[in-house]
């Protein structure tokens, strides 16, 4: 496959700001800047990278409490989530939400869930909302291997395959449910099946390789828009940092997250490209020199941005 | 004027809306081909058709969220959950996500989303088909719990709830479907307010939804002893209209709250913190609760009929509350 070297580029770009990102986020929850739960997607990169390119403006997100990844690769600007992640006013919820509730609703990124499987009903409707009104949009909704648990996972399946409903759910299958390994919560550990005994369409993909998520979405979004109904692609990926920080990580071994990091989405896609000549030091360098100047402006922001005043605590309860 | 059921009025409400705005549609279990577990909806589908009038796999907390979704996509969906206990089942889409969304995205969106579901006991149907736990909901800030007693307002609470931005919920007493009243389709209906349903001065008696006609039973019969109860119907449980009922007390000086929840933790007991707090010195006797027994709703009749808030025990409370003026 020959490969376009702006387009490879931007690939790169989007899942080292992922990246940089969130061990900027890491280091400042060190220093006390951040609190609260703070999930990392570092490792997972790839999936959101390659699914958005899939996506138009016009379609819409649902993510999961382990988000920051889908809204940066969404477009979201790092500033917005910095200062959501500090609390502050300039947020983009207003510092009501925090690291598991980002949402965007101009980019329509719908949120940040933290009931696992919740955003899964959620996006079933919106995705019957774009039905219902002729409208084109495809809804993608991630989620990860805990949430084929819940029996919100069948319930939405059932009703996006039954009512036709455009959307597609990506499965990013990390192996744990928390630090609960794939084969001890499920019975069934081909996820595809679930999905296919629910009259969905489904794929699997190595969601360490930026590429073929890319590709994958690619097909499961054309097939909503040309057939209709939904769509199912599991991303076999892997977190290579503890579950949120306060996880002391007693149920993996070191092996097995080492053996995991040779396949890093980024190293091994900056080796391919060296490999294929499409990247050089210069290109890298400034590329990672771009990266670092919006997350520096995004802390600097973060860092002097405004508080919401007490007053306003109760604020968008209600609709005013 | 014309007269109908409290069925029919609601029937009347959804067709309405149905018919002025495109972006209305119902889903639930059974609202279509079978027409509804109370017949609400009987008929609807033939005027309609299936994309509006939507028969729902039996999955309370998905169809409840994609009711969320819908709304968040621009549509305005109705959502019959067919009774109250089922919407346990969808608590997590109800208290997690439509009651937190609006606020958890700093103000970016509302969702407005109107669930009707049948709440109470009186039919027979044991303790997984009759409880009241609207006092429950009326707990979560984000939403709005609407109890219409009345045949006007089952029609027009819920137009109101229509044009509500914010998630609406309405809990309507399955004893009240087959109620026939005379109503003027035309007069005005809010969703703020509390209403007083009969004036008095010796005690008001304060109440919402299915027990409404017991205490205007119970108020009948205490006219007949010569003491004049005011009953009054809260209408709405989340935002409740305290400036009302502590209007009532400061007239009557005695409160009775009648409540078809369990006692314990009941809307009752808020309603009785707030008769405390804002009108303590008009009190002459302390606040008295009817409530149900502390009970799974049992099928034999006479023991549901023990369990239930009756009327004749309201009328005892409020002779208890005046015999101690002696």
């Amino acid at each position: 496959m020959t490969m376009d070297r702006d387009h490879a580029h931007a690939l790169l770009r989007e899942m080292l700001r992922i990246r940089r990102f969130e061990e900027k986020a890491a280091e400042l929850y060190t220093l006390g800047k951040i609190r609260g739960f703070l999930h990392l997607y570092i490792g997972e990169e790839a999936v959101a990278v390659g699914a958005m390119q899939a996506l138009a403006p016009g379609d819409a997100i649902v993510s999961t409490y382990r988000e920051h990844g889908h809204a940066l690769a969404r477009g979201i600007p790092a500033a917005a989530l910095m200062a959501e992640l500090y609390g502050k006013a300039t947020g983009c919820s207003r510092g009501r939400g925090g690291s598991m509730h980002f949402f965007d609703v101009s980019r329509r990124f719908y949120g940040g869930y933290a009931i696992v499987a919740g955003g899964l009903p959620i996006a079933t409707g919106l995705a019957l909302a774009e039905k219902m009104q002729g409208r084109a949009g495809v809804v993608a909704c991630f989620f990860g291997d805990g949430a084929v648990d819940e029996g919100e996972f069948s319930e939405s399946l059932n009703l996006a395959a039954l009512w036709g409903l455009p959307i597609v759910f990506v499965c990013e299958n990390n192996l744990y449910a928390m630090g609960t390994a794939l084969a001890r919560h499920q019975a069934q550990t081909d996820i595809r099946l679930k999905a296919e005994g629910h009259g969905v369409p489904a794929d699997t993909v190595d969601g360490m390789d930026v590429l073929a998520v890319e590709a994958a979405m690619r097909r499961a979004v054309d097939g909503v828009r040309q057939a209709g109904g939904p769509r199912f692609l599991e991303a076999r990926t892997y977190r290579f940092r503890a579950h949120s920080m306060a996880d002391p990580e007693l149920y993996r071994t070191k092996d097995e997250v080492e053996r995991w990091k040779q396949q890093d989405p980024i190293a091994t896609f900056d080796a391919r490209l060296r490999r294929d000549a499409l990247l050089a030091d210069a290109d890298f360098a400034a590329l990672a020199a771009a990266v670092e100047q919006e997350l520096e402006t995004a802390v600097a922001t973060a860092e002097t941005g405004p508080w919401e005043p007490v007053e306003d605590l109760t604020r968008d309860v209600y609709t005013p | 004027m014309s007269t109908l059921t409290y069925r029919e009025a609601v029937r009347g409400a959804l067709r309405q809306a149905l018919q002025r705005d495109p972006r209305v549609f119902l889903m639930g279990e059974d609202v279509g081909r079978y027409g509804g577990a109370f017949a609400v909806s009987r008929g609807l589908l033939e005027e309609f058709g299936p994309e509006r009038i939507r028969d729902t796999p039996l999955s309370e907390s998905t169809f409840v969220g994609a009711g969320i979704g819908a709304a968040l996509g621009g549509m305005r969906p109705i959502v019959e959950i067919m009774t109250v206990n089922f919407s346990l089942l969808a608590l997590d889409q109800i208290v997690n996500h439509a009651a937190t969304l609006r606020h958890m995205s700093g103000g970016q969106m509302s969702v407005p989303l109107v669930v009707r579901m049948a709440t109470g006991g009186g039919r027979q149907l044991a303790a997984q088909h009759s409880h009241s736990l609207e006092g429950w909901y009326a707990h979560i800030p984000g939403i709005k719990v609407l109890a219409p007693a009345t045949v006007a307002d089952a029609r027009g609470m819920l137009l109101a709830a229509l044009a509500d931005p914010d998630p609406v919920f309405l809990f309507e007493h399955a004893t009240l479907y087959p109620v026939e009243d005379e109503i003027d389709e035309r007069a005005p209906v809010d969703m703020r307010s509390a209403a007083v349903r009969r004036a008095g001065t010796d005690l008001s008696v304060i109440t919402y939804g299915g027990s409404l006609p017991k205490a205007l039973q119970a108020a009948e019969q205490l006219a007949a002893e010569g003491i004049a109860a005011e009953v009054v119907d809260l209408r709405v449980l989340r935002p409740v209209d305290t400036p009302t009922i502590l209007a009532s007390v400061a007239r009557t000086h005695r409160a009775i709250v009648v409540d078809e929840g369990w006692r314990t933790g009941s809307f009752a007991a808020e309603v009785s913190a707030q008769i405390m707090e804002g009108a303590f010195y008009d009190l002459d006797r302390p606040v008295a609760r009817v409530c149900s027994a502390e009970v799974p709703m049992p099928y034999a009749k006479h023991l549901e009929d023990a369990a239930l808030p009756r009327a004749d025990a309201i009328v005892a409370a409020a002779r208890s509350l005046l015999e101690r003026d002696g």
